[in-house]
């Protein structure tokens, strides 16, 4: 599988550096080895999701108990968790950091991730989260600090959309 | 029984615990009890009281924590019963008053009134202790022995569709998460 093991080691490390503790996911091609990174490292709690839309209720519940936390997800997970970003996350100010596998955009080759991938911006634009997309993987750790930063002095989510240029290599 | 006398009877026990309720009757009739830090009332996201639990209770593991839940949020997030049972918190209670009825919002039937089996549900979902109780004393005693065993526990009550008078409560929402938070914040030192 052409998942960048390289990457996927930059990604959860810088995680890990900005202070996140609980990471709840749900599987995803391009998210397979950050997810076992998380399961293997016994500094990092993993809860393996359902549906995307839990998470926003576990990480709400991590804040408020002072404890830093993020999703890992596919932009299909974020369709599925609006409600609860906009009438838990937004709603009750919890910084929720969104780490989101960006299909169906250039070069994307599986027709049924391409209408996903045509919103996912639009979406978050329309939500106000702020995003940054991922694409180099020298400066991986730089934006997730950033991002983590600006999702604690904001109080609101905010986005980092994993690019296909950074999560697959062939 | 009554979801209020339930809720009296075990009040004094709550207040040494983490508790999460969902919106309208039950955030209500527990903020009348006597408003505490230690309580937090999510006023939207459906189903997500439950998923919050978890998030607490696996970041507080020194404190009890309880959900009051209710039919309607359970039945859309059906999902979390199954991923409670698979992590299993040792510290988690998730309460679940069963009106069959979307009460706070006009009262509409649930599918619990057509047959849908919460309790049979979190058990097939992997759930280690499943208890029903009916009764003001029933419920007394589930909520106890939860409070007392290390493992998640599960209450399922049915209770009658009745709710308070009125929903008003005079707390700002982020008034509520602050606070909370704060109190959290001070519990893990």
């Amino acid at each position: 599988m052409p998942v960048s093991v390289n990457n996927s080691e930059i990604i959860f490390a810088a995680l890990k550096s900005a202070g996140i503790t609980l990471l709840s996911a749900l599987p995803e091609t391009w998210l397979v080895h950050v997810m076992q990174m998380a399961e293997d490292d016994p500094d990092m709690t993993l809860i393996r999701l359902n549906k995307e839309e839990e998470g926003v209720g576990i990480s709400t519940g991590a804040h408020l108990a002072g404890r830093k936390s993020a999703m890992l997800m596919q932009n299909h997970g974020l369709l599925t968790s609006v409600n609860g970003i906009v009438s838990v996350a937004q709603l009750y100010r919890i910084p929720l950091l969104l780490v989101i596998s960006y299909r169906g955009e250039m070069g994307e080759r599986d027709p049924w991730q391409t209408e996903g991938g045509r919103i996912t911006e639009p979406l978050l634009r329309a939500l106000g989260i702020i995003y940054r997309k991922l694409v180099d993987p020298e400066t991986v750790a730089y934006e997730i600090k950033q991002a983590q930063t600006l999702a604690e002095s904001s109080l609101r989510p905010v986005a980092l959309l994993l690019t296909r240029d950074l999560m697959w290599e062939e | 029984m009554l979801r209020e006398d339930a809720l009296e009877a075990v009040y004094p026990r709550l207040k040494s615990q983490v508790v999460v309720t969902i919106m309208g009757a039950v955030a209500v009739e527990l903020y009348n009890l006597g408003h505490q830090p230690n309580f937090f009332y999510l006023e939207h996201g459906m189903g997500l009281a439950s998923s919050m639990g978890l998030g607490l209770a696996v970041s507080l593991p020194e404190e009890k924590i309880t959900v009051l839940d209710g039919d309607g949020s359970v039945l859309m997030n059906l999902g979390s019963l199954s991923t409670l049972a698979r992590y299993s918190p040792p510290n988690l209670t998730h309460w679940i008053f069963d009106n069959e009825s979307l009460l706070s919002v006009g009262g509409f039937p649930t599918a619990t009134g057509a047959g849908t089996d919460l309790a049979g549900i979190a058990e097939k979902a992997g759930a280690e202790h499943v208890a029903l109780a009916d009764t003001v004393e029933d419920a007394e005693q589930a909520f106890n022995e939860a409070s007392e065993r290390e493992g998640l526990s599960i209450i399922v009550s049915k209770v009658e569709a009745i709710g308070p008078s009125s929903f008003a409560m005079d707390i700002n929402l982020l008034e509520n998460r602050f606070e909370f938070s704060r109190y959290l914040r001070g519990l893990v030192g």
